[in-house]
């Protein structure tokens, strides 16, 4: 790719990138530093990188303070339910909006941006008293459903994109053989779609799973709370209590969104730029 | 969270996609509405309906808890507004911080998406790495920088201490660190969604350009500036824009790592207005905030768009 690049200017490349790695993972390496550290050594005035004795404790120590587990539990069954509303609904409306240009396309594409600056404060306030007036406020229900509309112009855009990568030859080849559109949309075109679609889906769930804003304000009890909402209470009031359980709890919560990142991150880099837009 | 790329380019492949024949898509038409409706019932309810809610409430003095009922009050709340200072300071800090993260976010992203659209060795592993700040929760992201600027335990402090560059310090409590500390936190979180954006971006110019710009002796400096910088800019321009409306708005991390202190230098409007509804019940007061928020956002926006499709122009 690079052109007649020089050795101390490739050098210089390599340090430049070496700077960014440095930066990128230094804080996370120090927080499962410090998720492993005993108390003691937490404590200490010199604080180092690797743990001398390495500890389950915090752990332990993490899930006795806070109701994790059902705080998890909540996170999974909100996130799952609006991912799967969301690419259930998003599906007929991308494939519309992709197959159909015109103004519906283009109303759609404006309002996706639209939404992305979407001002939360001025959603937040009357979204709670709708709720409230549903008698949806502290139940899982109601995030729900903020999440499924909140994920929808994402979804609806990379979907699009997925569906504008299926050719519609395939579809019209198979109207030739006699297929009826049904059928067509049926054997042709979902199974083409179908790594999309979960790839949307898996991207909604990360999304709704890392929430937090509308989880505070509309989850009252904390046996109803997500879990980023169960991990603001190890802070306490007086700033940081306890790092350790501090530091494993929001070690343990990271784990899924980074798997499932990991496992879509080729087709959300590549797919939502490159397929995305192939007509 | 790409998506100005995608705007962009499906918008400029659009000549190129198929056009059904007028008469055909009219009949389509009635087919793609019911197809659309599932998506169109939630999305009236749920967000169009409540924006509209939002700037109505601004007129009015809503509150929490209350017996009595609602009542219209004109644009009290906005008159109370421009009197309040202390939304004011807060509307400055939200400023500083939108402006003071988009830049050295995009200047970063800039530099890191030249990088790795180099051949070099370890791309995959800023690849892999570049997936934690955009994965983790923001809750957590806060959690981590606290832990990393904590005054004795934090690994900050301790380097500081090891090159000798004094005993450190207790960075998000500090008067003066809090906020280009918490404005680092929001670096480090939105730089890789600004890089991947504007790699793709670096991915669609022309090499052909290159090439034959590196034939005619042209410099690397002087490559970027005649043949990429012209190929990035819409990316670069959307990406900017988007993140500033996303800066701006932001909640949980500051929430998380100062909840707006110390004395309120870290208080962006977001954490006011969440304080002003959730706190102390004034509805009615915070949506007003909202909007004035909205409109502001939206004049800096189209001023910085149209300054920058302007000066596109010119070159």
């Amino acid at each position: 790719m690079s052109l007649r690049t020089g050795r101390p200017a490739r050098a210089g490349q390599y340090a430049a990138l070496l700077c960014y790695l440095v930066f990128l993972a230094f804080p996370f390496l120090w927080l499962v530093s410090t998720a492993f550290k005993p108390a003691r050594e937490l404590g200490s005035l010199h604080p180092t990188w690797i743990p001398e004795r390495p500890t389950l404790d915090n752990f332990r120590q993490a899930f006795d303070e806070q109701p994790l587990l059902q705080a998890a539990g909540n996170s999974l069954v909100a996130a799952s339910a609006a991912a799967l509303i969301a690419v259930l609904v998003a599906t007929p409306l991308a494939y519309a909006t992709a197959r159909h240009r015109g103004r519906l396309a283009s109303a759609a594409t404006g309002w996706v941006v639209v939404s992305q600056a979407f001002p939360f404060v001025l959603v937040i306030i009357p979204l709670f008293l709708i709720l409230k007036n549903l008698h949806l406020i502290n139940s899982l229900w109601g995030l729900i459903l903020v999440y499924v509309v909140w994920s929808l112009p994402f979804a609806l855009w990379m979907l699009a994109g997925y569906v504008r990568a299926v050719p519609p030859e395939l579809e019209e080849a198979a109207a030739v053989d006699g297929a009826g559109k049904l059928r067509t949309l049926v054997s042709v075109t979902a199974p083409l779609l179908a790594p999309g679609i979960v790839a949307t889906a898996l991207f909604a769930f990360i999304t709704a799973w890392n929430e937090f804003f509308f989880a505070l304000v509309l989850l009252k009890t904390p046996e109803k709370q997500t879990l980023p909402v169960v991990l603001t209470h190890f802070l306490g009031a007086e700033g940081v209590a306890d790092l350790g359980p501090l530091a494993a709890a929001a070690f343990l919560a990271t784990l899924p969104s980074l798997v499932l990142f990991a496992v879509i991150q080729r087709r959300i880099t590549g797919g939502m730029t490159a397929g995305a837009v192939k007509s | 969270m790409t998506l100005a790329t995608a705007t962009e380019r499906s918008g400029r492949e659009e000549p190129r996609g198929r056009r059904p024949g007028r008469d055909q898509r009219a009949g389509r038409d009635g087919a793609a509405w019911f197809l659309v409706l599932p998506a169109l019932i939630p999305i009236l309810i749920l967000s169009v309906g409540p924006l509209l809610y939002g700037i109505a409430l601004a007129f009015t003095d809503a509150q929490s808890g209350r017996t009595r009922s609602t009542q219209w009050i004109g644009t009290l709340n906005f008159q109370d507004l421009v009197h309040d200072t202390l939304f004011w300071d807060s509307f400055r800090i939200g400023l500083l911080w939108a402006v003071g993260v988009t830049v050295p976010q995009f200047v970063l992203a800039l530099g890191l998406a030249l990088l790795l659209n180099e051949n070099l060795r370890m791309r995959w592993l800023a690849r892999a790495l570049a997936i934690i700040p955009w994965a983790m929760p923001e809750v957590v992201v806060g959690i981590m920088w606290r832990l990393v600027y904590s005054p004795d335990a934090g690994i900050l402090n301790e380097t500081l201490r090891d090159l000798g560059l004094g005993d450190g310090r207790d960075w998000l409590t500090g008067l003066a660190t809090a906020l280009p500390a918490v404005i680092v936190v929001g670096v480090w979180a939105g730089m890789p969604q600004t890089t991947v954006a504007l790699l793709a971006g670096l991915q669609n110019t022309p090499q052909e350009l290159h090439e034959a710009a590196a034939l005619d002796g042209a410099g690397a400096w002087r490559r970027f500036r005649t043949v990429t910088w012209p190929a990035l800019r819409p990316v670069a321009l959307s990406i900017t824009a988007l993140n500033f409306i996303w800066n701006f708005n932001s909640f949980a991390l500051v929430y998380v790592l100062t909840s707006g202190g110390p004395g309120g230098r870290t208080r962006l409007p977001m954490l006011f207005a969440y304080e002003e509804a959730f706190r102390y019940g004034q509805f009615g007061y915070a949506a007003a905030m909202g909007c004035v928020m909205v409109a502001v956002v939206s004049v800096i926006l189209a001023c910085y768009l149209v300054g920058r499709l302007r000066g596109g122009e010119d070159t």
